[in-house]
């Protein structure tokens, strides 16, 4: 074989290098999502919100959750006239909890913030921020569930930020913890002020 | 203290399997016949350490060790005492634990069987083995150890996922890992020839026996796993093309084109680089299968407790293990050059379009399994890749294959002709057109496609016997005689094969099952799939850590009691799940199938199934299995025998 | 930090789905076999958005409930199923589509089955143009078996 010319040696030998190459770089891309879901910059289970960048859907007006005494729509958001955070919350969800001192601290700082319950009984909810405290400037409630499909909500906390536009800007899913205020929801609210 | 006793054992196995790794190696090199020797000692001593240890482990979940922090979080002490033992791996530290002595039996065998391989090349294989379970074992013995205390030690246990309190899941891991982990003989096998820089037919016949064990427990061990889901997840699925499921696809894709391209190797001494890279890949894909699913990094519904920085650990070991082997093929294949003469249309010919389509298959599910990660990774964008999308790129494959399954067996060696081949299959073609057009009849189209192919490949598979036996061309006399000559081997192909066939059957009845989900009262009666179901009543019953709910219904046919079926629900207080209990009455035509469901106002809410020939699909695996195990039995496929004949000629010819 | 958060967060909504409550309400079923045949077809291509590896039909959690009678709605309204897609997408993304579509970022998805024949195709094709080495010349001892051989 030492015989063989070297011009037909040499695809062989890098025919036989190629499964070596694809799994370096198969090995370098598990790497990378590994170092990523590390950092906190990858959720295998997380899903994108297609809302993100786009005007906030359309829904009308939802029935207040006490202790407020009117709900909002879409209308109401849009003519807010200044960035709004939107919390989706349940009495029933811990993860939520974990999240209530976040949303206080937001509320003191003056950040508008407008809770809609999800699939939540009345009482249970109000019964819950009386307890806690109550950071909503407006809240309502989505006893169907169907207008947080129309915000593709798959799951309790979720938080959206809306332009005075009324384009979305930023959405969270799951507990906000202090971290995540600092570096991100403090400086988009910044921004679009 | 007995912890402590398998904490040092473990300990003592990183040494062995360290030495393991290195005196044989080096002592091939060396050619020092008293370091190569030492190979299977080292390898036995291996063994009986991590068995010790893991002896350790199951000693501690039997008698509710608390303080050991791996029971306290998997076990409890009213556990029924076959999950006690089997609870030892049901968790990641346990099962990593059980992985380490499979791979440690390997050794041993290899050790114990391989008394007629060359000494340079068992030394070598065995030597291989040392170095990959090192790695492993002090990956269990320092990130994931299974025998670190707890103190103050809780009174009592949290308790294992209920799910996975039942036989079939208990038994699940052992097979399938011995599945996953026997591909690593093969491998060692790959690597030592790689070093050796030859591979001949003698190599080909040693790797087959090895491959063809560790690809029946595979088979066995998926077989069981699709058998779990099907009867414990109860909606009547058996196949998701969950990550998971998929890890445990493509080694047995890969694994079954080495067992074929083994055989042309074996044969006609071809096919050499390509089977030493498929015995690489096989098991490698096994290594990812087992490994990677465990990082998190896949979404999958089995939830594994998912830690990053194990995964880092976990990664840079597949990497020394795959890198340090595919490096050597790029180095060293080259050196390996074809010899037999190949022509395209042959048996080796249709074996080369077998591993083709095999390899196509699994490219498809690695691809589709993979896909989402890389184009998060590199397009920032989510998509999913899920069952819609297999179904509709593996079918299309699968079909080529089915042909080339019966086709290539009638193709006689080195040269032949299609047509002949294919006039003498005119009788399985003709059976599987009537089965597909009459079953074409009120069916859709793709279960009547599914029959037909289930028909060519049960009749196909037998075909090349019937030619050999020449039945009902010569007296039947004669033609026994010529099938008592048939070796086993041949027999265990052609019953593999048949396997296929029966498991694509049940796959296209259970295309035809009808369900219905009702409510119901005490005494009500519902028609579903031709019978008539009826709940006769509701009751409760304790058991040993949970209570159960029970409903009987009664299953009739034009009035005739057929079965009584009592489905249930459980529900485990310590982890506050609840899980359910399917009812399942077989005749193997067909499954009836029950599920109880919440209940309200006096109504129960059942699922209803019935699933035409849904057996089979785990019986056509079961099958296959034992197909693989029948070809081991064949005298001159034993490790032994055929190896002592080997060494005999290679001294000859030295 | 976040992970730790976000680990919470998924463990706390899958934990009630890994229980397996496969069933449903037999309520939420359309009462024309067609129609719900059609929406169960639906659905099987739609993934769950919190158990994520089943369909929403096979899945259990809350949510898929009520995404199956969202289809089941449309279904009934007449729409046609690439609308109904359409209308998950809008609100989840191609993340809900378990069938992904075709687009320039899947068509290597799709081209994979192509793309692995061809490879293998080629794969065989060049290792059939490779030289192997000339059969070996007869020994002068094999020569004269073979000359003796033919003699007799």
């Amino acid at each position: 074989m030492s015989g063989a010319r070297p011009a037909r040696v040499l695809p062989r030998r890098l025919l036989l290098a190629l499964p070596l190459v694809a799994a370096a770089a198969g090995g370098l891309g598990f790497y990378a999502l590994l170092r990523r879901m590390e950092a906190g910059r990858y959720d295998p289970h997380g899903v994108d919100n297609p809302l993100v960048g786009h005007a906030i859907p359309t829904f009308a007006a939802l029935p207040a959750q006490a202790p407020a005494t009117t709900g909002f729509g879409a209308a109401d958001l849009r003519a807010a006239g200044r960035p709004v955070l939107v919390n989706f919350f349940a009495s029933w969800c811990v993860p939520c909890r974990i999240e209530h001192p976040q949303l206080m601290a937001l509320a003191r700082a003056g950040v508008p913030l407008w809770g809609i319950a999800y699939k939540d009984h009345e009482a249970a909810a109000e019964a819950l921020l009386a307890e806690e405290g109550n950071p909503y400037h407006q809240l309502a409630r989505d006893e169907s569930g169907r207008v947080s499909i129309d915000w593709g909500i798959y799951g309790v906390p979720e938080t959206f930020l809306i332009d005075r536009a009324g384009i979305v800007r930023g959405h969270w899913a799951g507990p906000l913890s202090a971290d995540l205020v600092a570096s991100e929801v403090r400086p988009m609210l910044g921004k679009y002020a | 203290m007995i912890p402590e006793l398998g904490h040092f054992a473990l300990a003592l196995a990183v040494v062995l399997a360290g030495s393991q790794a290195v005196l044989p190696l080096w002592g091939a090199e060396r050619r020092d016949p008293a370091l190569m020797a030492s190979a299977p000692p080292l390898a036995i001593g291996q063994f009986l350490a991590l068995a010790l240890a893991f002896g350790a482990l199951v000693w501690s979940s039997v008698v509710s060790d608390f303080s050991v922090l791996n029971v306290a979080e998997n076990s409890q002490s009213l556990k029924p005492l076959l999950y006690k033992i089997t609870g030892a791996w049901g968790d990641h530290e346990g099962s990593i634990l059980l992985w380490c002595l499979i791979l440690a039996i390997c050794g041993a065998a290899v050790g114990i069987f391989g008394g007629a391989l060359p000494a340079a090349l068992r030394a070598r294989v065995i030597g291989v083995l040392g170095a990959t379970s090192a790695g492993f074992v002090l990956f269990s013995l320092t990130v994931s150890n299974p025998f670190v205390r707890l103190w103050p030690a809780p009174m009592e246990g949290r308790g294992m996922n209920p799910l996975l309190e039942d036989p079939g899941l208990a038994f699940h891991p052992p097979i399938l890992y011995a599945g996953y982990v026997g591909f690593a003989i093969p491998f060692a096998f790959a690597l030592a020839a790689l070093i050796e820089g030859r591979v001949d037919a003698a190599w080909g016949r040693w790797v087959r026996p090895w491959a063809l064990a560790a690809w029946a427990f595979l088979t066995g061990g998926i077989a069981l796993g699709s058998w779990w889901s099907y009867y414990v997840l109860g909606w009547g699925g058996y196949w998701f093309w969950d990550p998971v499921e998929n890890a445990s696809l493509l080694p047995w894709l890969a694994g079954t084109a080495l067992l074929h391209s083994a055989i042309v190797v074996e044969k006609r001494e071809a096919l050499k680089i390509w089977t030493v890279l498929l015995a690489i890949g096989t098991f490698s894909l096994s290594l990812c299968g087992t490994f990677l699913v465990r990082s998190g990094i896949l979404n999958s519904v089995h939830a594994f407790a998912n830690d990053p920085a194990r995964g880092v650990f976990i990664l840079v070991l597949l990497a020394l293990v795959i890198g340090t082997a595919l490096g050597l093929f790029a180095w060293r294949a080259p050196r390996l050059m074809p010899t037999g003469v190949f022509a395209p249309l042959s048996r080796e010919g249709a074996l080369v379009v077998n591993n083709i389509l095999l390899c196509a298959i699994a490219a498809v599910v690695f691809t589709g399994t993979t896909y989402p990660l890389f184009a998060q990774l590199l397009a920032g964008a989510q998509i999913s890749v899920g069952a819609p999308f297999f179904n509709a790129t593996v079918l299309p494959l699968a079909i080529p294959l089915f042909a080339a399954m019966v086709v290539g067996p009638m193709l006689s060696w080195k040269r032949a002709q299609l047509a002949p081949a294919l006039l003498r299959l005119w009788w399985v073609a003709l059976a599987a057109l009537l089965v597909g057009l009459i079953s074409a009849w009120g069916w859709a189209a793709l279960p009547a496609l599914g029959f037909a192919g289930a028909a060519w490949l049960v009749l196909g598979a037998f075909a090349p016997i019937v030619e050999r036996a020449r039945l009902f061309r010569l007296p039947l006399g004669a033609s026994w005689v010529r099938l008592s000559g048939v070796p086993l081997a041949a027999w265990g192909g052609v019953i593999a094969h048949a396997g296929l066939g029966l498991t694509t059957a049940g796959l296209s009845g259970m295309a035809l099952a009808e369900h219905r989900i009702v409510a119901v009262h005490p005494g009500e009666t519902v028609a579903v799939g031709g019978y008539d179901w009826t709940l006769l009543g509701l009751r409760d019953a304790p058991g040993p850590n949970y209570t159960a709910r029970l409903a009987e219904i009664r299953v009739a046919r034009d009035g005739r009691t057929v079965a009584i079926l009592t489905p249930g629900r459980r529900s485990y207080p310590l982890q506050r799940t609840t899980t359910t209990e399917t009812a399942i009455r077989t005749n193997l035509a067909r499954d009836l199938y029950a599920v109880l469901g919440e209940e309200h106002d006096g109504t129960a809410v059942l699922r209803l199934h019935v699933n035409p020939l849904a057996p089979w699909i785990w019986l056509g695996a079961l099958v296959m299995a034992l197909g693989g195990g029948l070809s081991l039995a064949d005298r001159r496929l034993r490790i032994g025998a055929p190896l002592r004949r080997g060494a005999a000629a290679r001294a000859a010819s030295a | 930090m976040r992970v730790m958060h976000a680990l919470i967060f998924a463990f706390l909504l899958v934990l009630p789905v890994a229980a397996a409550w496969a069933i449903s309400d037999p309520a939420e079923m359309l009462k024309d076999p067609r129609q719900e045949a059609r929406a169960e077809a639906i659905g099987r291509q739609l993934r769950c958005l919190v158990c994520q590896n089943e369909s929403i039909e096979d899945s259990q959690a809350d949510l898929a409930r009520d995404l199956r009678q969202v289809v089941r709605q449309h279904v009934a309204a007449g729409e046609k199923d690439q609308q109904i897609i359409a209308w998950m997408v809008a609100r989840y993304g191609n993340f809900v589509r378990l069938r992904p579509p075709f687009e320039p970022l899947t068509w290597v998805l799709w081209a994979s089955p192509v793309l692995a024949l061809v490879g293998g195709a080629l794969v065989v094709a060049f290792a059939m143009r490779q030289k192997r080495p000339p059969p070996q010349p007869l020994s002068a001892a094999e020569k004269r078996k073979l000359g003796d051989l033919l003699k007799s």
